[in-house]
């Protein structure tokens, strides 16, 4: 698979036409997807507004409620990481400032033992708390120092998960009375706003009536080399950082700090929101109104059987990662055996996604192309 | 030097499968790491499991490298699969000093860059052999400490220039660094301190190092030089705190690790102050009470990096892809495969081992596979030039391991600098070369000799490993 003697022509057998016409569903499909994640993220700043102006029981419940509902909506733009495109490139992409997790809570806020750590509680280090000492923090020192994105946020909604069936309880009193409150909120409120104009700065850069974006630089490329970055996001979502990094680690190291959402308990739908973004980009199945050919109508014209295989294997995998009992952390506890259904559910959803992963490179190979996936 | 007919023409390595056209040129195997290679560049191109892991494998791959990967934090914490750091410490992760599995950085204390170190000892051995610690700060600086432990000092790097010239005339300059250490927070460390800097190479390729058989590694020494090539080669044999014998060194600067589990172990207590079963104690001296008295991260007597994580990140190391050579189908390079054993270079970088079997190697993927490391695993006196004058184990204070030469055109990719030699103080690799002295004087003497074109097609060809 890796001896690569270039020998002779490259005979992609993939409609030309109908290749471009992939190229640009997709990338209409990622400005979609990011335009829908704008859109739930900016109802959650809201409502994070909303409480900061009047901390209650009822407005934490609120804010919580659209953080849990603004999730669904950017995973699936996951699928649309790892060729180094806007969202993950190596000079100025967000991603590490939008969803970089774990993160060391102690980093940010108080935690359990140690009531004045984080730069919440540390105003002689950190005098102003905005955007710019967000940013300039974030993984400042170590990969785990994560200062902003849905993660930080989640972390001041929730607080740290102590309890052993539910997430975290974080009291409203951290936004009324509590030490440094009024940082905490500042910290809050900052955080979020950072998040909408980092997506915001996602939506630009595939709008499709922009002029000189990245939509246009993907869209006018050889359709072989922007097809190569799709089936690449699609391939190392899949194997490398859902089954692996996301599911394994936890799983495997019964670590709950491993979980992608451990303060919310929401991860069981962060894997679920991964997983459709998969199936998305192959069936081109995006937000709003977008028409056009996906990945598999691409490749059933070359190998309909594969076509059927891939198809049917993701369908699969979304189901297997949709089986998984909430919350997820119940899973990772020592003692839980892994006969438990719960473990074995989440086994099935990992094996399920590993196993789709050969069939996505094979995918890219009978159209010609080749990639490197975990 | 043994065997040299023989290396000499694998050196002109005749590997045919990834050869179109022919030429007279050398014929230059792109796959360096045989099966376990990926066709890959950029900056993750030291980052890929070798493509022939199971999926259970790569699951244990995928644990070794969050824990290789995240940062360690002061016990107690809530993370508590990663607390335990320091107290004492150079780095809070793996990642730090090797970023993307790549090349460390060589920097003074609080400059932001991680990746250099410096060991220390005094004239002796210990009880196993190796270098004497200091009897107050130990075997190794550590710049960082937890909150309420004092750090052992600041490592402080300076570099003069000191300039050349190619026997054609070209100017060049050399960066000669000086290391000290300011701030020390126990008093004078004393004249007959030994010190020596230590950069963190890429991960490459460990578990192919690890899996050549020791005989032929020993087949290549010839520490009395009874051929009179001037090139000796000499095996470091050093302890294993696993099996608690004397075994061959084959990692480190120095050859002063003898397995991938052992280098792991090491730099987990030295370089991090995370405990495992073969380093339980913290590396705190007796004056260092401070350093003793904070509280470790270890659960239920175990250590803080219990022997089930410490295989996966040993697994991990073992098992990282080893990226193909590329444009293997271009002249220069090949006429530069040429040139390198014509100035002698692959006298010590030698170029194709072949790794033992399963039984030995443990993992179907590393065993039976031919490979082009480019190193010996011996040591080699380097001139007086690059020795730190500090012994560990059989190495002298003048001797080096030859390190291997795979991946280093794509240093630059994933590490953004480029920084070569035992302590990055070369900037290029006409500097690392033109630093070889010693047995390898001769090797660079026809490198500083030869013309300009010459010279290019050498780079041209390493540049493609």
């Amino acid at each position: 698979m890796l001896l690569l003697a270039a020998c002779g022509s490259d005979d992609s057998s993939a409609d030309d036409e109908l290749l471009a016409d992939a190229v640009s569903t997709y990338a209409d499909g990622v400005h979609a997807s990011y335009s829908a994640s704008l859109v739930s993220a900016t109802a959650m700043d809201g409502a994070i507004d909303e409480f900061i102006a009047d901390p209650t029981d009822a407005t934490l419940a609120a804010a919580k409620d659209a953080w849990l509902a603004a999730r669904d909506d950017y995973g699936p733009t996951e699928a649309f990481r790892f060729y180094n495109g806007p969202i993950d490139n190596e000079e100025d992409g967000p991603e590490g400032l939008i969803n970089a997790w774990p993160m060391d809570e102690a980093y940010v806020d108080y935690v359990e033992g140690d009531p004045a750590s984080g730069i919440i509680n540390d105003p002689d280090a950190f005098p102003t708390i905005d955007a710019a000492l967000l940013t300039e923090t974030n993984e400042a020192g170590g990969e785990t120092n994560i200062s902003t994105g849905w993660h930080a946020v989640e972390f001041l909604l929730w607080g740290q998960d102590l309890s052993a069936d539910g997430p975290g309880q974080r009291p409203v009193s951290d936004y009324v009375d509590a030490a440094n409150a009024d940082r905490r909120a500042t910290y809050l409120a900052e955080a979020s706003d950072l998040l909408l104009v980092h997506l915001g700065g996602l939506v630009d850069a595939w709008d499709p009536s922009g002029d000189g974006n990245y939509y246009d630089t993907f869209t006018e490329a050889d359709p072989a080399e922007s097809m190569t970055k799709i089936i690449t996001g699609i391939g190392e979502l899949s194997r490398g950082e859902l089954a692996g990094e996301r599911m394994n680690v936890a799983y495997a190291a019964r670590s709950q700090e491993d979980e992608h959402s451990c303060f919310s308990d929401n991860t069981h739908n962060d894997i679920i929101a991964n997983a459709v973004g998969i199936q998305r980009v192959l069936l081109a199945d995006y937000p709003g109104d977008v028409e056009g050919p996906g990945v598999i109508e691409v490749l059933s014209g070359v190998d309909s059987d594969l076509a059927d295989q891939l198809e049917a294997e993701v369908a699969a995998s979304v189901a297997a990662v949709e089986a998984i009992p909430a919350p997820f952390d119940q899973h990772l506890r020592d003692g839980v055996a892994d006969s438990d259904p719960g473990r074995v559910a989440i086994l099935s959803g990992i094996v399920a996604l590993e196993d789709q992963t050969p069939t996505i490179v094979a995918a890219a190979e009978a159209l010609g192309l080749s990639i490197n996936v975990t | 030097m043994k065997n040299r007919v023989a290396l000499f023409s694998a050196v002109v390595a005749v590997v045919a499968v990834a050869s179109c056209g022919s030429d007279d040129t050398a014929i230059v195997d792109p796959l360096l790491g045989g099966d376990t290679t990926r066709d890959i560049a950029g900056s993750n191109a030291f980052g890929f499991p070798a493509p022939t892991l199971t999926n259970e494998e790569r699951r244990v791959f995928e644990i070794g490298d969050s824990f290789f990967t995240q940062n360690w934090v002061t016990a107690p914490a809530s993370t508590d699969a990663r607390d335990g750091l320091g107290p004492m410490f150079n780095a809070q992760a793996c990642s730090s000093c090797h970023l993307r599995d790549g090349r460390g950085i060589p920097a003074s204390t609080g400059d932001g860059d991680l990746g250099l170190l410096l060991r220390l000892s005094i004239p002796g051995t210990n009880d196993v052999g190796g270098p004497n610690p200091h009897p107050v700060y130990g075997d190794q600086l550590q710049d960082r400490a937890i909150v309420g432990v004092p750090a052992e000092g600041e490592l402080v790097i300076s570099y003069a220039e000191q300039p050349g010239s190619f026997a054609d005339g070209t100017a060049y300059s050399l960066r000669v660094p000086t290391y000290s250490i300011d701030a020390p927070a126990f008093g004078e460390l004393g004249d007959d301190i030994m010190i020596s800097p230590r950069l963190a190479p890429q991960m490459i390729g460990m578990g192919l190092l690890e899996a050549i058989p020791e005989g032929r590694v020993l087949a290549n020494a010839d520490p009395d030089d009874s051929d009179s090539d001037g090139v000796s080669g000499r095996a470091n044999m050093v302890w294993n705190p696993a099996t608690e014998t004397i075994e061959l060194g084959r990692f480190g600067w120095k050859a002063n690790a003898p397995t991938v589990q052992a280098q792991a172990a090491g730099a987990f207590n030295g370089d991090m102050g995370i405990t495992s079963s073969l380093h339980p104690d913290e590396s705190c001296t007796d004056t260092q009470t401070d350093c003793a008295a904070a509280p470790g991260g270890g659960t239920d007597g175990e250590p803080e990096v219990p022997d089930d994580r410490l295989g996966s990140v040993t697994f991990y190391t073992r098992t990282l892809a080893v990226p193909a050579a590329r444009n293997t189908d271009d002249s220069d390079v090949r006429r530069g495969a040429e040139l390198f054993a014509e100035m002698g270079c692959a006298s010590c970088h030698i170029d194709t081992f072949t790794t033992g079997p399963l039984d030995d190697v443990g993992i179907e993927a590393l065993s039976e596979q031919t490979i082009h490391p480019y190193t010996d695993l011996l040591l080699h006196d380097m001139g007086p030039d690059l020795a730190d004058n500090r012994p560990d184990f059989e190495a002298t204070g003048s001797e080096w391991r030859t390190p291997p030469l795979w991946g280093l055109g794509l240093i630059d990719d994933v590490n953004s600098e480029r920084l070569l030699l035992h302590d990055g103080r070369a900037r290029t690799i006409e500097e690392a070369i033109l630093w070889h002295g010693g047995e390898a004087e001769a090797a660079m003497g026809a490198f500083r000799t030869a013309n300009a074109d010459t010279r290019s097609t050498l780079i041209a060809f390493l540049e493609a490993l």
